[in-house]
């Protein structure tokens, strides 16, 4: 019970002291929590979006197989299907009918796809929120499109998908096959890319080594390194944002080593008091941990908070303009809050450990000294 | 007081997220079941560049399609790193 009464006392101790440098301890404040809070915001962000990813792209094909020549893609003939479907192990292989259309008008792309409820819809196509809102087109209207040989298209929006896609179909339009190989010239007989369905998940690997051996010309990839690409691109340890901010980060060290490393005239004469007084260096060292726990953990749990709002309220607006990059068209989502415990400790231990570890030595150098000495300076 | 007071918001938030999480559930499973029915095979977020929009279905060579020299010029090319197994696969 003493020894709380005692850290109380402290504690009271070490907040007056606070308070009476208040405007420096303000502006450390500011500095402190900013820093947290890009990072922190950064985290959400990442792992929000790889989550989500994670989630949402089981659904997935198990292979997809892309044909290359010349170190370029290129359309697959339909006997390498049948080739493929005499693998032992594939239950079944699909052509798929998938590309890009540049709209000049907009400077959009749009991602074009034949599935198998769109294939047989001559004239009709589904769209895209995305697309909906840059074309500003709705249900019903027609949307012009320029074909390969010149000649225009015109195309009925049968449906918009519901806002809830927005985050992997933002951009999609829905085609039948005829308007697709129409708008392409893609001759008939020939794919995009072919997926795959296997009877047993733990043969992927060998059937992909399999088709690579028959078709030395096909590139397979796997469901696994799809999931895993997403991975990588989000990995915040290779972001062009940490890049960017470990110069602020470097920044705020250096002025956080110089602040709490470095004590002031009148703190050391504070402690020569204290000890004058009959303070202990122990209790001298304590109350100067104190402030720098309050200082460092009301900055993380300020940054953090303010983070996210930032990413899950306020639809990370500070860093839309360098995720859109150059898109036109770019999807409008809001973000499920995945929280990982792991980034929210690492950030803790990155940020409030080394400030508060740093006032120590400091305070422990001042404490040590004959109290006249600091008075009389 | 006033840390205690921030500790109390967060956990409020972190509450805000497990419900958030369960909200979104139906709005998920639609996605995956869009995913499987349409065949995708990435998120579209990046529309500006084929290999941005499809990062698992480009090569290492699609960056440098205009020119075997010429440098990214995509912002969310220096956003988008390559994928992994590109770097692993033999074939690329």
């Amino acid at each position: 019970m003493a020894w709380i009464e005692k850290q109380r006392n402290i504690l009271d101790f070490a907040l007056s002291s606070l308070l009476r440098r208040w405007g420096k301890n303000l502006a450390l404040v500011v500095v402190y929590t900013l820093i947290v809070f890009i990072l922190a915001s950064i985290f959400f962000l990442t792992h929000s979006i790889k989550k989500e990813a994670s989630i949402v792209l089981q659904g997935s094909p198990e292979i997809v197989v892309q044909r290359i020549i010349a170190g370029r893609h290129d359309l697959v003939p339909e006997g390498y299907m049948d080739e493929i479907r005499n693998i032992p192990g594939v239950l079944a292989v699909n052509g798929r009918l998938w590309g890009y259309y540049f709209e000049p008008a907009t400077g959009a792309n749009y991602t074009m796809v034949v599935t198998d409820a769109s294939r047989g819809k001559v004239g009709a196509i589904n769209v895209g929120t995305g697309v909906a809102r840059v074309a500003g087109v709705q249900k019903e209207d027609t949307i012009p499109f320029k074909s390969s040989d010149g000649t225009y298209i015109s195309l009925e929006v049968a449906d918009v998908f519901p806002h809830d896609s927005e985050l992997i179909a933002s951009d999609l339009i829905e085609i039948s096959e005829e308007d697709f190989r129409k708008l392409f010239a893609i001759p008939k007989g020939t794919f995009i890319d072919l997926t795959l369905r296997v009877r047993n998940k733990n043969e992927l690997n060998v059937i992909a080594d399999k088709i690579r051996r028959y078709l030395p010309d096909i590139r397979p990839i796997l469901r696994d390194e799809i999931l895993r690409t997403y991975e990588a691109i989000f990995d915040w340890r290779g972001g062009l944002l940490v890049d960017i901010f470990t110069g602020a980060i470097l920044a705020f060290a250096i002025f956080a080593w110089d602040k709490a490393s470095s004590l002031s005239f009148e703190e050391k004469k504070e402690i020569g008091i204290l000890k004058a007084v009959g303070w202990e260096t122990s209790e001298v060292i304590t109350m100067k941990s104190w402030e720098g726990s309050i200082i460092s953990l009301s900055s993380f749990l300020l940054g953090v908070i303010l983070a996210y709002i930032h990413v899950f309220f306020g639809s990370f607006f500070l860093f839309t303009s360098v995720l859109k990059g150059w898109s036109i068209l770019y999807p409008h989502f809001k973000l499920i809050p995945y929280v990982d415990p792991y980034q929210i400790c690492a950030l803790f231990f990155l940020t409030v450990a080394p400030y508060t570890a740093a006032t120590i030595i400091p305070s422990w150098r001042a404490a040590t000294i004959e109290p006249d000495s600091v008075m009389r300076l | 007081m006033y840390v205690v007071a921030n500790i109390c918001v967060l956990l409020l938030l972190f509450t805000h997220a497990f419900f958030e999480r369960k909200k979104a559930l139906p709005h998920l499973t639609n996605r995956i079941r869009m995913v499987h029915d349409y065949q995708l095979t990435d998120l579209s977020l990046f529309t500006e560049a084929r290999y941005t929009r499809h990062p698992s279905m480009a090569d290492l060579n699609t960056a440098f399609q205009d020119h075997p020299l010429s440098l990214e010029h995509f912002p969310s090319g220096s956003l988008v790193n390559p994928p992994r197994h590109l770097t692993k696969n033999g074939l690329d």
